[in-house]
């Protein structure tokens, strides 16, 4: 530990200082003119693939390059919720990673990712989604993920304000609940993510678009971008949404459409809601903050779209739901709304390996569910970036399934209509 | 809010009210037998995505229920043509 790490100890030494030894959390640097790696694109995914490969597989000599602001896209625009209840095992061991790694972050990177396990409910309204949610629990229960089904009573005590009475549009039978389930301060993930990486060595480099590839004998030989042009041994994307382009520059398609995905918040209101809560009936989720406001987030639009912004048909949406489910929240007023660009693919799982290029690795493809996976999607592609392999929980995920035939279809688990 | 005039029963329809059919002009192979996984790969699954102009099919879904084709822009949803199904694009582009 160095006084550069964020402690109580450092912040009494700072306060006794007159706070003026803090610097910047990451440097600024200008790009060299050659990496090993360089990784296009700096949300979650991005940032933690730099970091792994840096911290587990001691790849160093790093670039990662950003077109706009670290954490400016999906990574800064999702609803904060995490939780591992996939169905099928290649798809729950993947998650589950996920939420470990993200349960031992804080200490890991030494930032606080105000991880908050405060449960998340998925509401059951009838009887075929009571046999369907029980079905789920056997399916959790092999893979090791915990989750379990509780009755309307439960839910009642731990969502006193939600309408469960005879005039509420969707009857509650009860929930599904994963216990380990709940928020993360997004930001915060992107932040630690790019302050760790930056200390063991790599270079976030901002602002740098890439504009096209240089390949020799089927390999990417240096990235083309708006701040000139870098020299690579590998490649890794991690962009979500933007995936198709950079995949068109690069000269091979994906299965991806990328769609808006929309999220909105209240103003911030005092302590109501402390779980995280989705409908399947009404196709909305929210959670309250830890200041104050209540997040609330819908189905995707279901047309292909790369505007960044949210549509009135989905807000009047999102907004009739939550009121329906919780009556209080119609006094609240709707403070922001904004979107995202997921990438969507055919079965609802994530591609994570090589592409049709020697040295370009891909993460991409998590659709809505990108930020509840980051810790597990950069380690991933660490391990294809490094061993120029897939790691063997990403075997089932490459790009090849889709000619192979063996989609791992977790629709259902994406939790909205896709 | 996108919203088209339909090209058959000729009223405007707003998104909520259409329903969505993806890129257009993707073609199924007549002999499907002869082709290669690869190719029968990229029909099934592989998708034009771009930032900007696409060429996709809609449906009239509340209204006269016939599919038809618009190109759009993907980012401001501006749209810049809109045919019968039965009509080609005036300009041809990638997508």
């Amino acid at each position: 530990m160095t006084w550069k790490d964020y402690s109580l100890g450092s912040l009494l030494r700072g306060a006794a200082g007159g706070n003026r030894h803090w610097r910047q959390a990451w440097r600024s640097p200008e790009p060299k003119s050659h990496y090993d790696v360089v990784i296009i694109g700096g949300g979650g995914h991005g940032l933690a693939t730099a970091y792994y490969l840096a911290k587990t597989y001691g790849i160093t000599n790093v670039a990662l390059i950003e077109k706009g602001w670290i954490g400016g896209g999906n990574t800064g625009r999702n609803t904060t919720n995490v939780r591992s209840d996939y169905m099928f095992p290649e798809s729950a061991a993947v998650y589950d990673l996920a939420l470990s790694l993200y349960e031992g972050l804080a200490r890991d990177i030494n930032f606080n990712i105000m991880l908050s396990q405060r449960g998340w409910l998925t509401l059951i309204h009838n009887q075929h989604q009571m046999e369907a949610a029980q079905h789920k629990a056997n399916w959790l229960a092999c893979n090791g993920v915990d989750g379990e089904i509780i009755d309307v009573h439960s839910v009642q005590r731990m969502l006193p304000l939600l309408n469960t009475g005879p005039g509420a549009r969707y009857p509650v039978l009860g929930a599904f609940l994963q216990k380990r389930g709940g928020t993360i301060r997004h930001d915060a993930v992107a932040w630690g993510f790019a302050r760790a990486a930056d200390r063991l060595g790599v270079d976030i480099v901002q602002n740098c678009e890439v504009l096209g590839f240089e390949q020799s004998g089927g390999r990417i030989t240096s990235v083309t971008t708006s701040r000139g042009r870098i020299g690579c041994r590998k490649i890794g994307v991690a962009v979500a949404g933007h995936s198709s382009m950079i995949a068109d520059m690069a000269g091979f398609r994906l299965p991806v459409t990328s769609r808006c995905l929309q999220a909105m918040v209240s103003e911030p209101i005092k302590p109501i809601l402390d779980h995280v809560v989705i409908s399947p009936g009404t196709g909305v989720y929210i959670n309250q903050t830890q200041k104050g406001e209540l997040v609330m987030g819908g189905v995707l639009d279901l047309y292909q779209s790369y505007g960044q912004r949210g549509t009135f048909p989905t807000i009047e949406k999102v907004v009739t739901s939550a009121v329906e489910m919780f009556p209080a929240f119609a006094q609240a007023r709707l403070m922001r709304h904004w979107a995202g660009i997921v990438d969507i693919v055919p079965d609802s799982s994530p591609i994570i390996g090589q592409t049709p290029v020697a040295n370009m690795f891909i993460n991409c493809g998590w659709g809505t569910g990108g930020f509840k996976a980051i810790p597990a999607g950069g380690m991933l592609l660490a391990h294809s970036l490094a061993k120029e392999a897939p790691h063997p929980l990403a075997e089932k995920f490459g790009l090849d399934r889709f000619r192979s035939n063996r989609l791992v279809d977790e629709g259902a688990a994406a939790g909205i209509a896709h | 809010m996108i919203v088209i005039r339909c090209p058959y029963c000729n009223e405007q329809r707003t998104e909520e009210e259409l329903s969505y059919g993806g890129e257009a002009n993707i073609v199924r192979a007549i002999e499907p037998d002869t082709l290669s996984d690869t190719e029968w790969t990229d029909y099934l699954f592989m998708r034009n995505n771009p930032k900007g102009l696409l060429q996709e099919q809609w449906c009239c879904a509340a209204g006269c229920g016939q599919w038809f084709k618009i190109e759009r822009h993907t980012v401001t949803h501006e749209i810049t043509e809109v045919i019968r199904f039965d009509q080609q694009f005036s300009c041809k582009k990638d997508s």
